[in-house]
Formats: C-alpha cells, sequence, structure tokens
C-alpha cells in the first residue's frame, strides 16, 4: 500500500518549510497502513477460521466492557444508557467491517490488523468504567466515568448540537477564507519580485505573531465576535499557505519553463499550469501546518470572547464545575478534527494522484 | 533534397563565465547553415558548446554577437516552430501522457481545435495503452518519445535534440533511434541533433558538424552519403566512424589545462 506524505521531492528548499513539513507529517502519516497491516505481505492469505477467531478478539474488548457495565451495579449515581448504546454501536459497526471485509483480501488483512488495537480500547473502556462507575475509586469532578460523560450528549443534545455548529461555521469560515487568501499572496509573493520584494518580509515579520495574540485589536474591531473569529483563524492559516505557496513556486525547475516556452507558453500558461501545480505539494504542506494551527486559533478565539462554539462551552462547563461536559466536548472535538483533517487528505490524494509511487 | 537552407547561423559568440569567475569562450565565430528537412547533427567532446549552440537556435539564450535566423527571420526568443528535446526529465510529472502531449496544443492555446491529433501521436511514439500514464510509471524511453511527440504535435519547422538518447540504455537507445528517423521520414521536420555519441550521428545523419571545445568551434563539416537503412557494422560505416574518431581524438588533443588553479 502507498500513501502520499506532504512532503514533496523537491522540497529541499529553506529550513523553515523542512520544519513545516515535518509538523504536519506526524498528523498524516498515522493511521492510514497500520504497522501490524503491513507486518504481513500483501500475497499472504488470511484463512477463513483465522479470519474469524481475529473478528471476535476485535469485539471481544468492547463486549466485555458492555457485559461490565451491564451486570456490575453502579456506586455512583449516573444512567448507563448512552455508554451502553455507544458500545452497541461500536461492537455492531465493527461486526459490520468484519462481514464487508470477508469478500475482500487486502481488507481481510487490514482488519485483522486493527483487531489487538480494538481489543485493548475495550479493556480500556471497561477498566475505566471498574474504576469509576462501578467502585469509584476515581475522584470526582475530575475523573468522571465513560457514562457520566456520554450521557451528556443526550442531555444537552441540542445546546452540544448548536455548539458544534457554530465551532463548525466558524472554523469553514476562518479556515476557507485563510486557505483562499495565503494561496492568492504566495502566488502573488512567488511569481512577481516586485511583490516579493515588498511583501516577502511583511509576511515573516506578521506570521510568526500567534494569531491570538491579535484578540484584544480583533475584539475591539470587528462587529461581532464571530467575525473576530473568523479574522483570527484566516491570518493563522494564511502564513503557512502564503509561505508554502510562495516556495513551492519558486522551487519550480527551470526545465519545465524552458520546455513550456519552447512549446509556445504565455506568462499566464507559466503560472498557472507550469508553477502552480508544481507548487500544489508545498501548498497541502501548508494546509495542513494551517489546519492545526486553526483549531487551536478556534478554541482559544471562543474561550476568550465568542458567544457560542466548542470551546465557548468548555468554559461555560467550567464555570459551573461540570468537568465531565469538558469531557464530552474534548471528545466532540476529536471526532470532528479527526473528520476535517480526513477531508484534508481526501481532496489532497485526489489532487496529488500523480505523485502516488513518486512520493513514499 | 533541396538545398535550401532553413536556419542560418552567422558569426556567433558567446561566453559564459565559469565557477572561477574567468570568462570563457562557448562558442567563438561559429557559421553553420542548416538545410531544409535534413538530418543534422553536431558532435563533439563535452565542453565544446554544442549544447549552448542549439540553445541560442531554440532561443533559450542569447548570442552575444552574431546572429542566428530561420527562414530569414532573427531568433530571439522561443517557439514552438522550434521544437526542443531535453536529455531527460523534462515531462511534466504531474500531467499523465495524454496530456503531457496535449501540453503541446495548451501552451498555444490551440489545444480545442487540434485535440484530434494527439491520439495520432501517440499512435505514433507507439505508447498506446499508457495514454493515462504518469511520468514516473513509464521508462526513459518511453518518456523521451513522449517528449519528441509533444514537441512534434506543434508542427515544428525544426525538431532540436539535445542529447535525447544520451541516459537510456544501448538496446532503447537504438530503438529510439530507429523511432526518430520513421518520424524525421514521415514527417520531413528538419532535425537538429546533439550527441557525443559518434555511432548515433552516423546511423542518423545527413550531415555531421564536428566542434571543438575551449574555445567551441567549428572543425569540420561531413556528408554522410550511406543509404538508408544503415547498418552498424559496414565497412564504409567503419570507416567512417573511425575518422570521425581520429578528427575528434586531433581535435582534442591539443594541451589544454584541465583544471585551472
Amino acid at each position: 500500500m502507498k500513501f502520499i506524505t506532504t512532503s514533496s521531492k523537491n522540497n529541499s528548499g529553506l529550513q523553515e518549510g523542512t520544519k513545516l513539513s515535518t509538523i504536519s507529517a506526524a498528523p498524516q502519516s498515522g493511521g492510514q497502513t497500520p504497522a501490524a497491516a503491513r507486518s504481513l505481505s500483501p500475497g499472504h492469505k488470511v484463512p477463513n477460521k483465522k479470519y474469524f477467531l481475529w473478528s471476535l478478539f476485535s469485539l471481544s474488548g468492547f463486549a466485555v466492557a458492555e457485559i461490565i457495565s451491564l451486570s456490575v451495579p453502579d456506586s455512583q449515581d449516573v444512567v448507563d444508557t448512552v455508554y451502553q448504546l455507544t458500545l452497541a454501536g461500536l461492537i455492531a459497526l465493527y461486526l459490520g467491517t468484519a462481514a464487508f471485509s470477508f469478500f475482500d483480501e487486502a481488507r481481510r488483512v487490514k482488519f485483522i490488523g486493527r483487531a489487538p488495537f480494538r481489543f485493548a480500547m475495550g479493556i480500556v473502556l471497561a477498566v475505566w468504567d471498574l474504576l469509576s462507575t462501578k467502585f469509584d475509586i476515581l475522584p470526582l469532578p475530575f475523573f468522571p466515568g465513560p457514562s457520566k460523560i456520554t450521557s451528556v450528549f443526550l442531555d444537552e443534545y441540542e445546546f452540544l448540537l448548536s455548539n458544534t455548529g457554530y465551532s463548525l461555521r466558524l472554523f469553514s469560515a476562518g479556515f476557507l477564507s485563510g486557505v483562499i487568501l495565503g494561496v492568492g499572496t504566495g502566488i502573488l509573493i512567488g511569481w512577481f519580485s516586485r511583490v516579493y520584494y515588498w511583501l516577502f518580509p511583511i509576511l515573516k515579520i506578521t506570521g510568526v505573531i500567534p494569531a491570538v495574540a491579535w484578540m484584544p485589536f480583533a475584539l475591539t474591531i470587528f462587529p461581532t465576535s464571530f467575525i473576530a473569529g473568523v479574522f483570527l483563524i484566516a491570518i493563522c492559516a494564511w502564513f503557512p499557505v502564503a509561505f508554502m505557496t510562495a516556495q513551492g513556486m519558486a522551487g519550480t525547475q527551470k526545465i519545465y519553463f524552458e520546455v513550456a516556452k519552447t512549446l509556445g507558453a504565455k506568462q499566464s500558461y507559466l503560472l498557472f499550469h507550469v508553477a502552480l501545480p508544481n507548487a500544489i505539494p508545498q501548498i497541502f504542506t501548508g494546509i495542513s501546518t494551517a489546519n492545526g494551527l486553526a483549531f487551536t486559533t478556534l478554541v482559544v478565539s471562543e474561550m476568550m470572547g465568542a458567544k457560542g462554539g466548542l470551546g465557548y462551552y468548555i468554559n461555560w462547563a467550567k464555570t459551573w464545575s461540570s468537568y465531565y461536559k469538558v469531557y464530552a466536548a474534548i471528545i466532540i472535538m476529536a471526532v470532528l478534527f479527526s473528520l476535517i483533517m480526513k477531508v484534508i487528505s481526501l481532496i489532497q490524494s485526489r489532487l496529488l494522484i500523480w505523485q502516488r509511487g513518486l512520493v513514499k | 533534397m533541396s538545398g535550401e537552407n532553413l536556419i542560418e547561423i552567422k558569426s556567433v559568440n558567446r561566453t559564459y563565465v565559469d565557477t572561477n569567475d574567468n570568462t570563457v569562450d562557448a562558442l567563438r565565430n561559429i557559421n553553420l547553415s542548416v538545410r531544409k528537412g535534413e538530418f543534422f547533427t553536431i558532435i563533439g567532446p563535452s565542453g565544446c558548446g554544442k549544447t549552448t549552440l542549439l540553445r541560442l537556435i531554440a532561443g533559450l539564450d542569447r548570442p552575444e554577437s552574431g546572429e542566428i535566423t530561420l527562414e530569414g527571420k532573427e531568433i530571439t526568443a522561443p517557439d514552438p516552430q522550434r521544437g526542443y528535446v531535453f536529455q531527460q526529465g523534462s515531462l511534466f510529472p504531474w500531467l499523465t501522457v495524454k496530456k503531457n502531449i496535449a501540453s503541446g496544443l495548451k501552451a498555444r492555446g490551440v489545444y480545442a481545435a487540434q485535440k484530434q491529433e494527439i491520439a495520432k501521436y501517440i499512435d505514433m511514439i507507439g505508447l498506446n495503452g499508457f495514454e493515462n500514464a504518469y511520468p514516473h510509471q513509464i521508462s526513459g524511453g518511453m518518456a523521451q518519445r513522449v517528449a519528441i511527440a509533444r514537441a512534434l504535435i506543434n508542427h515544428p519547422a525544426a525538431l532540436l535534440l539535445d542529447e535525447p538518447m544520451g541516459a537510456l540504455d544501448s538496446f532503447t537507445r537504438a530503438d529510439l533511434q530507429d523511432k526518430l528517423l520513421e518520424l524525421w521520414e514521415t514527417d520531413g521536420t528538419t532535425m537538429i541533433l546533439v550527441t557525443h555519441d559518434v555511432d548515433e550521428a552516423i546511423y542518423l545523419s545527413d550531415r555531421i558538424v564536428i566542434m571543438t571545445p575551449r574555445p567551441g568551434k567549428v572543425s569540420e563539416i561531413l556528408e554522410v552519403g550511406l543509404p538508408r537503412p544503415r547498418h552498424r557494422g559496414g565497412t564504409e560505416f567503419l570507416a567512417l566512424r573511425r575518422s570521425i574518431l581520429e578528427k575528434l581524438h586531433l581535435a582534442s588533443a591539443q594541451p589544454q589545462p584541465e583544471y585551472t588553479i
């Protein structure tokens, strides 16, 4: 199995560039090809019996957690329904995946490769449940059990949903405008030497300032806290994208320009069909870095000034010492941000299909 | 073959500054004319300025003095009427074989009108079935064929080939040489080839110009005059080979310091 990382082969340029690409490489490479699956050779057949046993093993951790939750009496005053339904959902999900993967050899190998991890997850949940809900060993309110946390999803369903929606809207508006602005300025800086002369030093100086440092100013200047948030997220995404776009365009090999010129290319062709496609791997390195920075800025700006969002929810729950709600919001963030990163990596592998097999 | 000249090179001089800040004569007083439709080869040891000369003909560089004309018009900038094939690695890695060939049309803005030609050129270079492969997925020989097709699809008056087979193994090289002759015979495009391979020069060319280094200048122009297809082991072929090698050897035999301290 081959997959694409964000660093391109001609990313040998500046030190900053290398640094940016290593930062973004970490979340990218995780989870795509599990080491366990890779250790089994591609031609390796998984016999039916073995697959069946490993599938059971994969589910057994969650089954143990479910049995413990159902059979051991609670010593804390909580409702277990959502937690038990979640476990049942996970079991059903992996049962479905197991059945689906049965018909494809590559999927089989991948599925059983992840079995030990899923088993361990189930066991961790079971132990946590025992230590909290069941025997009340972990101190409250800082370490609530899984039942307590998941019950929030039912009790405050609407409030959580509206805050998640707010975060998603704020993130999308800020991140997209930051990326568009970043690619735009990157193109200008990377292509026109006059723009480079005037804008690049400003980019270098302002770009390293953490976006949240602008917050007092943003909150005063902009009419709503939402627009202030968009501004902060946009400027934090803008810098790495602009920087990497400019760098990627400047790093285009001379031979590609010369070929295009002998084919009759005008300036616009050289810019949009030679330099820009050449910069796309670096642009995505910039986008991945921007992504991580934007999450941080999103949460911080919501905690500091916004009237909604998951950061706001965390702040609100904290003032009531409802730490289990903080955990619930953190779980939503983890899922939401992972999904956003997944979407970006899907777009990236679609656009960089030409690199498949070229970059390891 | 008509005697009409396509390209005229008149008293061309070109210098460059080397790593030690010395000004070196890359080309000194070059006078050549390339006939319309001929297979013209420039041969010489490395450092004789043959690639520099080809880049001047392409318009990728300008001479310091003298002029180069195509059909009487001075060459000042690159133009699709002079197609250029680089030694290697010139395909756009983000485009498939088909789109690389199409880029020849797209760069000129005539894609919509002439896209039906793409299939014809893929067929001509024998890459059917590889249309949607990316450059890193095909062999070096295939990549050079694509580069040739990409230049030829613009119907250039002359195709400039800068050691296009220099990075290939000998089997692929012989194969591509035959392909090149075939394309030349069907299309009638004037070919200007730069090489340091004597066999290749004799096998392909109507005329061979021998260049000598430091400063780069024309030493001799030979008419090959052997009937095609040529046999690399034939008596005349070998005699010509020996004589060119002798000339190249003599040409570079003057004691010249390899390194300057």
